[in-house]
Parts: C-alpha cells; sequence; structure tokens
C-alpha cells in the first residue's frame, strides 16, 4: 500500500516535472546515432530544416554507433512509448517491428511525393518495401568500398601513393619502416568485418560477392577463390597489426594525422577528413573498391516512423518525410556526411573529388546490394565475432577461418 | 563469546566506538610499523594513482596532453575542459554538457533511493522479526536474483513496465531501481534487525504494540548505521547507472550517466581526454561527495549490516 | 565456536514462534497479516521479476525468437549452437579466470588491508577513504581511466620507457593473452574497497578478549588471525561473497569501457553475449539460450549454498 501510494506520488510529480510549458509546434523525438564531428553537422542539416517547417526537432542522440543505440530504439517501440521517428540503417533491422505493426505505412506519402520516380538507385525503396509498402525513407546512400590513404605518410615513406591494394600491399614494409602503421582497423567488431566483406567485393569480384552473400553457397565459399580473399585479409591483418585504438574515428583520425598509412572504411569517414580541413586529392587519396573493382554498396541509413496515436504527430511525422527528401536539405545533408544523395536530380557542384568519383560509379550503375540487405543482423553478428578474432589473433590460421566462415554462410538467413 | 549473542549492545556497540580495537601493538617505529605502513602506503599509491591522473588530465589543454606524460602535472592550469564538460560538450546536436543531465539524475536518484530503502527496510524487518510460512522461500528467491546479469531482466521488465502502462515514466524507472536494489538491501537489513536486542521486541509485543508500530517507533529510531549503508549503496549504484536509465526513461530525462557516455563515446575528430576526464570527474562528484562526508559512518552501520548473517 | 554459533542461531530463533503464538489469529492466512502486507513488494518482485522473468527467458530460449520474441519452438537448437561458438567458449573461459582470481584477490586484499588497519594505527581514516572512494565511481568510468592508463602510448608504458627502459612491455588491453588480467586490475581497484570495509566491520566485531586470550597463550598472530578470527566471521564472508559473486556473474560495463570484449573477442564475457546476441544480433533465442545457460549455473551453485544459509534458521 505505501509501495502504491508512493508510486502515484511520484508519477504525479514526474507529469509535474516532465510536462512544463506549452509547445506551441509540434516536438517530433527523433533518435539517431550520428555522433562524431561529421555525423553532428550533418543531422544538425535535418534539424534545420525540420525546425524551419515550424514543428520542432527533439534530437534523440545516443553515442557509441548502433549496437549501443539500437536495443533502446526497439525497447522503446515495442515498450509503447515511440519516439517520432528513428535511424536505422535500411535493410533487414527494423523487419520484424513492421511485421508486427509497430512502424507507419508511408505509401501514401510516398505516392503523393512520387518516390518511386525521384528515390534512386530503385533498389534503396525496395529496401524499404515489405509487402508492397513503404515502410522507411532512405536519406543517404553510404558505401563501404572505400581504401583512403594518407598522401603524407607515404611522402615520409619514400613510395609513391598506391592505386590498387595490390600496390598497397608492396609498399606496407616501406611504411611500416617509417614508424608508420600500414593500415588502420580500429577495435570494434564490425570494422575488421566490414573490411573483410569490402575486399570480398574488391579481391574477389562482385560475383562471388553475390554468390556467397546473396545465393549463401557455402561451398563457394569453401572453395579457392574465397581463399583469394582470406589471403588477401590475412595480408590486412598483419597490416594493422599495431592500431591500438577502438572508434573507427580514432582509426580515421590516425590516416589523418599520417600515423597510418590508410584505412579501409565507409565514405562517411569523408566527415571527418573535412571537419579536420583536409582536401581529397591533396591530403589524402580514395579509392572505391579498393582500387581493384569500383563497385559502390548502395548500403545506408534510413528513418523510419513508429505508428503514433497523437494525430497531431502523425501529421508531424509526414512532414519530417518530406523534409528529409527534399532536394536542398538532401544536399546540404550529404555534404556534410559525406554520403551521397538518394534523388539523381540534385545538384551537387560542391561535391569534392572522392564524391565526384561516387556519383560517376553510382551514374555508372556499378552497383551492388550490401550486406545489411543481404543478411540477418544474426549472421552479421556471427560474422563480425569471426572477423574480429581473426584480425586480432595473427595465429589463427587461414584455413579455420574459412571454414568457419563457410559454416556460418551455410546457417545464414 | 560471539557478539551476537551477547548483543543488547550491539546497535549501540556498532555506532559507538569504531577506533581499532585489534591487537594491541606497541607504539615504536618497529620493524612491524614499518611493515604496516609501508604496505598501506604502496596499496594507497595504486589506489589514488587513477584519481591523479584524472585530475591532473582534466586540468591540462589537448597540446601539452599530447606531448607530456600522463603522470606529469600540468603546467598550464585550464579549467576550460571542466567548464566544457558541464556547459558545452556535445551530443549530437544538444551541445549543452552535462548540465542538461544533473537535474535528472537527482529526480531519479532521490525517489529511487527512499522507495527502494523503505521497501528493503520493511522486507527486512519482516524477514527478521515476522515470519511468515514462505517467507524464507521468497528470500531465497531475491537472494538468487541478485546473481541475474541486468541484461537478462531488460525484455521481461519492458513487458511488465508496458502492462502496467509505466513503460518510459519515470516511476518506472524508480520501480525498477527498487526491484534490483531490493536482494542486497534486503539482506542487509534483515541481517541488522536480526542482531537488534530481542528484549526490545518482545517487550514491545507485551505493550501491545502492532507490526506497522513496532517498526516505526523501535526500529527505525535504531537503525540509522544502517540506513547510512544503505542509502550510501543506492546512491552509488542509481547515480551511477547508465543501462536503466538509457532503455526505461526518455530523452527528457535521461540521467547524467547517458551524457557523459555520450561524451565520452562520441568523439568528435580528436579524442579529447582533458575534457572526458573533467566529465568523468564531475559525473562521479555527487558519490564521492556522499563518502568522504560520511565514511565513518559507512564503516559503522557495514559493521551493523554485515557482521551478522 | 561451532558450539557458539549455534547457541546463538537458538537464541535468535525462539523469537519468532513466540510472536506468532501471542497473537494466534483465528485463520493461518491472516496470522502475521500485516508482516504479509508489508512483504507483497518482495513477493510480488520475486515471483513475478525474478522468477517469472526467469521462466519466461527459460521457454523463449526454446524459440527461433528474433528481434521480438515469439513462441515458435525450436527444441535445443539454440543450445547447440550456443556451445558451438567459439566466443561463447572464450567467454566462460574468461569468466571463470575472472571469477575465482576476482574472488581470491578481492578477499585477499580486502582482508590484509582490514588487518593493518586494525592495527591502531594512525591516518586510519584516511587510508580507509582511499581505499573506499573508488566504489563511488561506475563500471564505465573505472573502465575508461584504467583503459587510459594501461593504453601502451600514453600510459604506463610509455611513462616507463620514458625514464629510460625502452623494452619494458606493459599492454595487457592490447595483447589476447592478458588482457583480462587488465581487466582484472581495474575490477580489482574499484572493488576491494568495499570488501575492506566489511571485513574492517567484521574485524572490529571480534572480542577484545579473544585477542587477550591468544595473546596469553602465546599463539602468533597470524595463527590468531587464521584459525580464530577468520572461523569467527563467517558472517561476513557469507555477506561478502553474496556481494562479490553476484558482481562477478554480471560483470559487463566494465568490459565494455575498457576493451569493449577486444582485442578480437579475447576479453569477452557471458552477460556481453547476452547483450551482444539479444539486442545487436536481434536474436533473442540465442541471447536467451545463454542467458538460461548462465542462470543454471547460478542456481546450481547459489540455491543450495542460499538454502542452507538462510534457510536453516526456521527449522534450528
Amino acid at each position: 500500500m505505501l509501495y502504491r501510494s508512493v508510486t502515484a506520488v511520484l508519477a504525479a510529480a514526474a507529469a509535474a516535472c516532465a510536462f512544463t510549458g506549452v509547445a506551441a509546434a509540434t516536438d517530433l523525438e527523433v533518435t539517431h546515432w550520428w555522433t562524431s564531428g561529421g555525423e553532428a553537422a550533418a543531422v544538425g542539416e535535418f534539424a534545420k530544416a525540420f525546425d524551419a517547417t515550424g514543428n520542432r526537432w527533439v534530437d534523440g542522440a545516443i553515442a557509441g554507433s548502433g549496437g549501443t543505440a539500437r536495443p533502446i530504439m526497439i525497447s522503446r517501440i515495442t515498450g509503447g512509448d515511440p519516439m517520432g521517428a528513428t535511424q536505422f540503417n535500411h535493410g533487414r533491422q527494423a523487419e520484424e517491428l513492421i511485421q508486427a505493426g509497430l512502424m507507419r505505412d508511408l505509401t501514401d506519402i510516398a505516392t503523393k511525393e512520387k518516390w518511386t520516380e525521384i528515390v534512386r538507385p530503385k533498389s534503396l525503396l525496395d529496401s524499404c518495401t515489405v509487402d508492397g509498402k513503404i515502410y522507411c525513407v532512405p536519406v543517404n546512400i553510404h558505401s563501404w568500398q572505400w581504401l583512403w590513404l594518407s598522401n603524407d605518410a607515404f611522402a615520409k615513406a619514400g613510395v609513391p601513393v598506391p592505386k590498387t591494394w595490390d600496390e598497397y600491399v608492396a609498399a606496407a614494409p616501406a611504411l611500416e619502416k617509417a614508424g608508420i602503421v600500414p593500415l588502420a582497423v580500429g577495435g570494434q567488431p564490425w570494422q575488421a568485418a566490414g573490411a573483410f566483406d569490402v575486399l570480398m567485393a574488391a579481391v574477389g569480384g562482385t560475383d562471388a560477392f553475390l554468390k556467397v552473400y546473396k545465393d549463401k553457397d557455402k561451398d563457394f565459399a569453401a572453395g579457392p577463390e574465397i581463399a583469394k580473399v582470406f589471403k588477401a585479409a590475412d595480408d590486412a591483418r598483419k597490416m594493422a597489426k599495431n592500431t591500438n585504438v577502438q572508434d573507427w574515428n580514432q582509426a580515421t583520425n590516425m590516416v589523418i594525422t599520417g600515423k597510418a598509412g590508410g584505412q579501409i572504411m565507409g565514405d562517411w569517414a569523408q566527415g571527418e577528413f573535412q571537419v579536420a580541413g583536409q582536401v581529397a586529392g591533396k591530403d589524402y587519396t580514395c579509392l572505391p573498391g579498393l582500387g581493384v573493382n569500383p563497385v559502390i554498396a548502395t548500403g545506408g541509413d534510413a528513418f523510419y516512423f513508429p505508428l503514433l496515436k497523437d494525430p497531431e504527430k502523425a501529421k508531424a511525422q509526414e512532414v519530417l518525410a518530406e523534409t528529409l527528401l527534399n532536394p536542398q536539405t538532401q544536399v546540404a545533408f550529404n555534404l556534410k556526411k559525406g554520403s551521397l544523395p538518394v534523388r539523381g536530380d540534385v545538384d551537387l557542384n560542391a561535391a569534392n573529388d572522392c564524391m565526384k568519383k561516387g556519383l560517376d560509379i553510382l551514374a555508372k550503375g556499378d552497383v551492388i546490394p550490401w550486406t545489411d540487405q543481404l543478411l540477418s543482423q544474426d549472421s552479421q553478428k556471427q560474422k563480425e565475432d569471426l572477423f574480429s578474432e581473426f584480425f586480432a589473433k595473427q595465429d589463427m590460421s587461414i584455413e579455420d577461418a574459412q571454414k568457419r566462415f563457410a559454416d556460418i554462410i551455410a546457417s545464414a538467413d | 563469546m560471539n557478539i551476537a549473542t551477547k548483543s543488547p549492545t550491539i546497535a549501540a556497540d556498532a555506532d559507538g566506538d569504531t577506533g581499532p580495537r585489534g591487537p594491541k601493538p606497541k607504539r615504536t617505529l618497529s620493524r612491524r610499523n614499518i611493515i604496516v605502513y609501508g604496505t598501506l602506503l604502496v596499496a594507497a599509491i595504486y589506489y589514488l594513482l587513477p584519481l591523479y591522473v584524472m585530475i591532473v588530465t582534466s586540468l591540462k589543454g589537448m597540446p601539452e596532453i599530447r606531448l607530456g606524460n600522463i603522470f606529469s602535472p600540468p603546467l598550464e592550469i585550464t579549467f576550460e575542459p571542466w567548464i566544457k564538460a558541464w556547459s558545452s560538450a556535445c551530443t549530437g546536436l544538444n551541445c549543452d554538457g552535462l548540465s542538461r543531465g544533473f537535474w535528472n539524475s537527482v529526480r531519479i536518484t532521490v525517489p529511487s533511493v527512499v522507495l527502494s530503502i523503505a521497501i528493503a527496510s520493511v522486507n527486512g524487518y519482516a524477514l527478521a522479526n515476522w515470519r511468515f510460512k514462505g517467507s524464507e522461500f521468497f528470500f531465497t528467491i531475491l537472494i538468487v536474483g541478485a546473481f541475474i546479469p541486468y541484461q537478462v531482466m531488460l525484455y521481461p521488465i519492458v513487458i511488465i513496465l508496458r502492462e502496467i502502462g509505466l513503460y518510459g515514466s519515470l516511476s518506472g524507472l524508480v520501480i525498477v531501481h527498487s526491484i534490483f536494489g531490493m536482494p542486497i538491501l534486503t539482506l542487509l537489513f534483515r541481517n541488522y534487525f536480526t542482531s537488534m536486542p530481542e528484549e526490545l521486541f518482545k517487550a514491545a509485543r507485551v505493550d501491545g504494540a502492532g507490526f506497522w508500530g513496532i517498526y516505526l517507533r523501535i526500529m527505525l529510531p535504531m537503525s540509522l548505521p544502517i540506513f547510512v549503508v544503505a542509502v550510501i549503496i543506492q546512491i552509488t549504484g542509481i547515480w551511477n547507472d547508465f543501462l536503466f536509465g538509457v532503455v526505461y526513461t526518455r530523452p527528457e530525462t535521461y540521467p547524467m550517466t547517458v551524457q557523459l557516455n555520450n561524451i565520452v563515446n562520441s568523439v568528435q575528430g580528436v579524442k579529447e581526454y582533458n575534457v572526458n576526464m573533467a566529465a568523468t570527474l564531475i559525473t562521479g562528484l555527487v558519490p564521492l561527495i556522499v563518502y568522504f562526508v560520511s565514511g565513518k559512518l559507512f564503516v559503522r552501520g557495514i559493521a551493523a549490516g554485515a557482521v551478522k548473517g | 565456536m561451532v558450539v557458539r554459533r549455534v547457541n546463538a542461531r537458538q537464541h535468535i530463533d525462539e523469537r519468532s514462534p513466540m510472536s506468532e503464538s501471542q497473537t494466534r489469529p483465528p485463520s493461518r492466512l491472516l496470522r502475521n497479516l500485516n508482516a504479509k502486507i508489508a512483504s507483497i513488494p518482495m513477493i510480488l518482485t520475486a515471483v513475478v521479476v525474478f522468477a517469472g522473468g526467469t521462466a519466461w527467458t527459460v521457454l523463449y530460449s526454446f524459440t527461433n525468437s528474433k528481434l521480438l520474441p515469439r513462441l515458435n519452438f525450436v527444441g535445443l537448437d539454440q543450445y547447440t549452437r550456443l556451445w558451438a561458438a567459439p566466443r561463447w567458449l572464450v567467454s566462460i573461459e574468461n569468466l571463470l579466470i575472472y571469477g575465482v582470481l576476482s574472488l581470491i584477490f578481492s578477499l585477499v586484499v580486502g582482508f590484509v588491508l582490514a588487518a593493518l588497519l586494525d592495527q591502531k594505527i594512525r591516518f586510519e581514516n584516511t587510508f580507509r577513504t582511499i581505499f573506499l572512494y573508488p566504489f563511488a565511481l561506475s563500471f564505465i568510468v573505472t573502465g575508461l581511466v584504467w583503459q587510459w592508463l594501461l593504453n601502451p602510448e600514453h600510459g604506463i608504458q610509455s611513462v616507463v620507457r620514458g625514464l629510460g627502459w625502452t623494452s619494458f612491455s606493459f599492454d595487457p588491453l592490447y595483447n589476447s593473452e592478458i588482457v583480462i588480467y587488465g581487466i582484472l586490475i581495474a575490477a580489482l581497484w574499484q572493488g576491494t574497497g568495499l570488501v575492506m570495509c566489511l571485513m574492517l566491520a567484521g574485524l572490529r566485531g571480534i572480542d577484545e578478549d579473544i585477542w587477550k586470550a591468544a595473546r596469553v597463550d602465546g599463539i602468533p598472530m597470524w595463527r590468531t588471525y587464521l584459525f580464530i578470527v577468520i572461523p569467527m566471521m563467517r558472517p561476513v564472508f557469507v555477506t561478502t561473497l553474496v556481494i562479490i559473486a553476484s558482481g562477478i556473474v554480471k560483470v559487463y560495463d566494465l568490459v565494455v569501457a575498457q576493451t569493449s570484449g577486444g582485442p578480437g573477442i579475447a576479453s569477452e564475457v557471458p552477460a556481453k553475449y547476452v547483450y551482444d546476441y539479444m539486442f545487436f544480433a536481434q536474436n533473442l533465442g540465442q541471447g536467451f539460450a545463454a542467458s538460461t545457460m548462465m542462470l543454471l549455473s547460478v542456481v546450481i551453485v547459489i540455491v543450495p549454498w542460499a538454502y542452507l544459509e538462510f534457510g536453516r534458521r526456521r527449522r534450528a
């Protein structure tokens, strides 16, 4: 009894404290995990654009990458206290929330705004579609296939900046001699797994990539072609041995400061170079597809909208959905984020060298789906466990690793 | 004689003399003293080193950190990192540092501490003096519950809170803290009340006092030390909690630790160790102050609550 | 000593039967009614949250639930996969090493420090505060500070190298072989203060006469501690064990803050496996299976002991 009355009092007190001040415009809470320098600057563009519509963007940033943030977001949605909108990587992360009827169907807005015509490549919108209905707004295209090289580091080591992966591997001893870590791979598990997938697409080629991750062909995954990829991964782990940092942007920072020769990382790393005031082509070089197989994976971020009861907020959700795809917002956001816009009809004169390379590849249609779209989070996590172990344990044999990899592919869904 | 058996004095005993009572050494600078103080000093260095590094680092500027070693005192003392950590470090778009979460932490901690201790003290009292059939059984479950990793309970609790309609509210979080504080606190209170002189209890029963009467008029006034322990343990635990704070509330009510995590984990360019250290110290300040103020009472209370099993 | 303990127990036990017999209300259920009402929060917590939550978790560990819990049973599949996962095996091994060492070291260090403080020393309060203050800091903070101290480029290693010993190597957090010890150093730093306090309180509860008698009999001090004092402090050790052991099983934040389980998977722990698979991999079934295994081991160890420790009083 004591318990109950105390709770009641507290609830009343909490209510009194929480809702002071009358909101004129509709507040919409948006959760995301964009907290690094470049990311925060980019998301600020969304907030600015949304605020300009007379509503208010309530920022719910949760630091520590998607692994920390997603459980919180999912608990909120399933716990019956959803936010106004939330970031996910589009693909399969939100699949079950949609099936459980917790997310809002955006098909009406999409038809009204003709998303099917403006969003390109089309595969982006497909990732948002479940049973013919659209549930998310893709906001950018992120591709993993980049090798970022520090021009300074190579100058210091006295070797030319490499143009392909093989040249890079060949230059590694010279870098090491100059006291430079040849390749920076941060300690977070997803970085090792991502680097491997990039090697798979570059060294193995697009067909091999699709055969393994899309068709889940386990015999092929255990075969000689993939053994080549593991050989490359073995080179990579030797080059990355002395990285000793955790976060991806700390690893990027090693490239920026010339402590590391290069980093395999998605185009979001570009935002960090920009914040540091570096210029593409002059201070750093980027090689899409590791200079071997220039393709762009159409992974990326998307916003999902939980089903809300409050009609005011539901209205604000529509406004936000439109704002996110607005041409000006797209340009402003993507320039800061270092990613590519999801619509082809925007003017990107301000884009730098690396982004232009990306846009060219996109225009040629050399795109592949990314592992976030092809594999479940469960398989992704198993892959991460494997590769973070592989990169950290220099004595783990290539054969063992490949066998375990094939097992994961065999049970993948 | 075991002290529990002759213990009308136990409460007073625990309250009173905390001075050293162990074996009596001779007061000389003997070899033994050198060993004793030597060991204590070495241990003290191990315990103080991290605090020293934190303070020193938080007072340095970034260039100095990059050059110097972490143990050297700051050449030029700057309070910039402290100011930044408190009022302008960024998480996503919110650049108001830890100040944002401070009052939330207070609003979460105060009711949680009060409620969890109220419940646990009544539990302990019932378990010590008013056993009923099954009471020990429930207590055993509770103790086993102390070993369940919080992560395992996250999902069931989301469901429970959703069903009673408290998900996302401050009262929901208060209940969660009370639940997870219950095992250890109940154990402490139960042990403490068991060690109280039973003559008091008997006399009160003869006078016709009931369950609540005895609790409020006799037990409560005599249990200051154990309340101090409970308050310290709970303030520390709840103030430092990150997981529950972030999962069971909403951004308006996120505690300070969430901002701390955000500041520390959202690297904007170079890792600003000085700001991180300042933020860490600021966040730890409240429990630290509680410790320094109540240090003596803490040991007394522990003596009273833990000594008897 | 044993005799004395039994006496103590009986003494205390007289209490509850007496209180019940005095009132003797009409129905069994109504007897002690206020106590039962007051215990409702405890009973609810024990039954609904701990027992209910556990049962729920066990039930769903036999399903293939992904992001959301679903009753789609797949038998023991999750368990087969769990015990085949290298990361789980590493986690178990780490927990064992960490658990055993942290138990031993916390008890030994805590006891030795308490015994030293109990020697009528000067500045006792200062020393005690120094040993206790890390307990006020969260594991996240502890992890960060020690990550910083153990970082080879800034921390202890670079300082020692700077003093001229250039081959000195101390980088536990970046060496798979010893990373778990790096975590242990930080855990002990944070936790031994509390153990010391508990032990000190226990030592203060030892009757002065014991020491006098031991001295008269000419028993050396270490023997007095080992064979007389420590056995008398059994209750303190019990409370301490509950506190330390429950902390060990739950170790999570510290690892996340210090190493995130790395390098590779070298410092993974079970609680982190559970969390990662439940929420990161969105495979609730797998996470529940792992947590069921954790619970099972806890139950096997704790329940018989807890029952003996806390249940037998009633029957004495």
